[in-house]
């Protein structure tokens, strides 16, 4: 009797089951699995531009080039007005920022087809793969930045009007908040793909279009004066409020949203919460459909 | 009392066959349906028994039906059945790339799984950032990788070319050095898929060795799946012959092995035809084939020194003096031993039905199962083959070391060969 009990009550270490639990977000685990993040973040980091002439230097010609663009298009062209801050340093401040959201999105949303030979053979914690993509963007986004506060520099020393301000300190953060939203949208993303591959050809132009609502070259404010019938969908588009406050923060133009970020701050916790929820529940079984 | 390390209860996994498409959100719909109204899943009930050969009724397949076992601490457990039996898909459970369907599996340790060898491999980066890359995947801390990096890269004999990206390895390299890495893992439970059958003889033979190493010698609980029954009946303990997504026997690993060639074969030692299905043409009808012994009596098994016969009963429905059968024989590796025909005699068949015994000699075939296809063909106007009717039935040739008509003397493993004749082997002496 007593030896009958000692088997069933055995502590075991784990278990599978068919059903997740509703929510499970295993830090422990993940911390145990630390390493393979620094690894897989290397990897991406350094294979990219392996047998590039250039290498890294595609990391600045992009968000260069494309700045470069927009100056021209929008600034030059249609006349949109970026105050006394010089329109390309706007341009590169807002492109750097949207960079980083936009490869954060589209980077996750495809973790269960890219990592699907990984994934399909050995057990690790799924959320891994996402939160590879977010941190070896940030290493990009790094590179990026410090390009944005060479050209900073140089249009300071020119004479600009642009100043850093106390809030500037807290541009870490936002660019967390950021990495957040994106990895929570991509995790729900890329939990819904997997089934219906529909998604993914939603994402290539839908990324497009929210560029266009996100603010990302014109102050926020010229909606609201130019369009105020429209306003309200940028007025709900939290991407708007962060790269509006980075910009604050980057350049001290604009004004600095309060209650916007609160919003924003808000739903990105619910749109993480969800994305965790969705990516649990897929990664037990993606695998027999994708 | 046995040290349970890993327990399955009733663990099932249905699959869904087909495409995925508008139909598949229509089920998912009516699923949530259910489940919201706290009701079962609808389309749990309706899987069948996975048989690839057969045409299903339904969508859902079970790829597993119920599956229970427990392995104790150090036990070495073989996992054998035919291709689709389910072996795959019970790994993949246990190594948790998929969940099941129904039922839990409990574990009391650290699990390791190699589902395949080099999982994660960059070509582009160079062998040891691999080494790192992959032994991370497995589930090993930086720390244990660079503790053990020189024996890694030792084991792998591929030194040379350690700094090297592994896009410029050769296959076998490549292979090599992901079986090092893995070799070096140090779970309580590892589970192995048949990773060892690539590589080299060589590297093959270090790889098993090096298994041994982990199961005997280091007491670890290891899970094998493979198609090669020399590997699996030197390594394992125990058994589990899967069929169909179920365990059709559990036990000593020697009876699972005979338990599953057995059922795997489908032994059959003969095989007769009613009108509707023989193989024929208009002018030649095979009624009955079967394998008989010196006595022409059907048997299934026949020991090495024994001859075989196969008899072939056919029907000749056109007089005809053009028609020769012939025999081509088969091992269960399905290796093709030989083919014979009939000599290039006339014979006047009229309308009526034959007897015709091919003899295979004595102490020729291999110990194992053989296959058997029966054709009939004629060359008059061009080579023309009225049927081949191939692996409907077979034989087994056994050379038990514990009978007395063994050819073994003192060697108990598995004789190498798809057939062993006896040879003349000359002693010349040099006095």
């Amino acid at each position: 009797m007593m030896r009958q009990r000692d088997i069933n009550d055995k502590d075991w270490l784990f278990e599978i089951t068919p059903k997740n639990k509703f929510f499970s977000l295993n830090f422990k685990e993940v911390w145990q699995y630390r390493d393979l993040l620094f690894l897989f973040v290397k990897r991406d980091v350094v294979t990219v531009y392996k047998q590039t002439v250039l290498g890294p230097l595609w990391y600045l010609i992009q968000p260069l080039f494309t700045s470069v663009t927009f100056t021209i298009v929008f600034n030059n062209l249609a006349g949109i007005s970026t105050g006394a801050v010089p329109p390309f340093l706007f341009n590169l401040a807002s492109i750097t920022v949207w960079n980083y959201f936009a490869s954060c999105l589209t980077g996750t949303s495809n973790t269960f087809a890219a990592n699907a030979g990984i994934f399909g053979k050995v057990y690790f914690p799924r959320i891994i793969a996402p939160l590879t993509t977010v941190i070896s963007n940030l290493v990009r986004f790094g590179i990026q930045l410090v390009i944005f506060f060479a050209f900073f520099l140089y249009f300071y020393f020119k004479g600009a009007l642009i100043t850093f301000n106390e809030y500037t300190i807290w541009l870490p953060f936002v660019i967390a908040v950021m990495g957040v939203l994106g990895l929570g949208l991509g995790m729900i993303i890329s939990s819904m793909v997997t089934k219906y591959r529909d998604l993914n050809y939603l994402i290539g132009f839908g990324m497009q279009l929210l560029m266009y609502v996100s603010g990302v070259f014109y102050p926020m404010s010229l909606i609201h004066s130019k369009m105020p019938h429209y306003a309200w969908i940028i007025q709900y588009n939290p991407v708007a409020y962060i790269i509006e406050t980075a910009r604050y923060m980057l350049l001290g133009i604009g004004e600095f949203p309060v209650g916007g970020m609160l919003y924003t701050l808000i739903l990105t916790f619910c749109i993480f919460i969800i994305g965790v929820l969705l990516f649990n529940r897929t990664e037990k079984s993606f695998i027999d459909t994708v | 009392m046995k040290d349970i390390i890993l327990k399955a209860e009733n663990i099932s996994k249905q699959y869904r066959l087909g495409l995925v498409g508008t139909g598949t959100l229509i089920h998912d719909l009516n699923r949530w349906w259910h489940t919201i109204r706290g009701k079962e899943d609808p389309y749990l009930k309706i899987g069948e028994a996975n048989d690839r050969t057969v045409k299903g009724e339904s969508d859902y397949v079970w790829a597993l039906q119920d599956i229970n076992f427990e392995i104790a601490k150090g036990e070495v457990v073989g996992i054998i059945g035919k291709n689709g039996a389910g072996k795959s898909t019970l790994l993949k459970i246990l190594s948790r790339v998929t969940s099941p369907t129904t039922g839990s599996v409990k574990f009391g340790g650290r699990v390791a799984s190699l589902l395949e060898v080099g999982t994660g491999f960059n070509g582009e980066m160079t062998g040891r950032e691999n080494i790192f890359l992959n032994g991370a995947i497995l589930g090993m801390t930086k720390k244990e990788i660079a503790s053990k990096l020189d024996e890694i890269i030792e084991f792998s004999g591929c030194e040379r070319y350690i700094d090297t990206p592994v896009k410029r390895y050769s296959s076998g390299m490549y292979v090599r050095l992901a079986f090092a890495v893995a070799a070096f893992l140090e779970p309580e439970i590892l589970i192995v898929d048949e990773v060892l059958a690539v590589g080299d003889a060589e590297f093959q033979k270090k790889a098993i060795g090096k298994m041994q190493d982990i199961s005997k010698g280091e007491g670890r609980t290891v899970l094998f799946v493979s198609h090669n029954m020399a590997a699996v009946k030197s390594l394992c303990t125990r058994g589990i012959v899967l069929e169909h997504g179920k365990v059709i026997f559990e036990g000593g690993i020697d009876e699972a092995i005979s338990e599953y060639l057995n059922r795997g074969c489908k032994l059959n030692s003969g095989k007769s035809y009613n009108d509707e299905d023989a193989p024929a043409s208009e002018i030649v009808k095979l009624l009955e084939t079967e394998s008989i012994d010196c006595k022409f009596k059907n048997r299934s098994d026949y020991f090495i020194n024994e001859k075989v016969g196969i008899k072939i009963k056919f029907e000749i429905l056109i007089e005809t003096d053009d028609l020769a059968l012939g025999i081509n024989l088969y091992n269960s590796e399905d290796i093709h031993i030989l083919s014979s025909h009939q000599k290039n005699e006339k014979i006047n068949y009229t309308i009526g039905i034959y007897e015709t015994i091919v003899w295979f000699p004595n102490n020729f075939l291999a110990e194992g199962y053989h296959f058997c296809g029966i054709a009939a063909m004629s060359y008059k106007g061009g080579f023309r083959v009225h049927f081949h009717d191939i692996h409907k039935f077979s034989f087994n040739i056994i050379d038990d070391y514990a009978e007395n008509t063994t050819r073994r003397n003192d060697y108990k493993a598995k004789i190498p060969g798809v057939i062993r004749p006896i040879l003349k082997w000359d002693n010349i002496s040099f006095l």
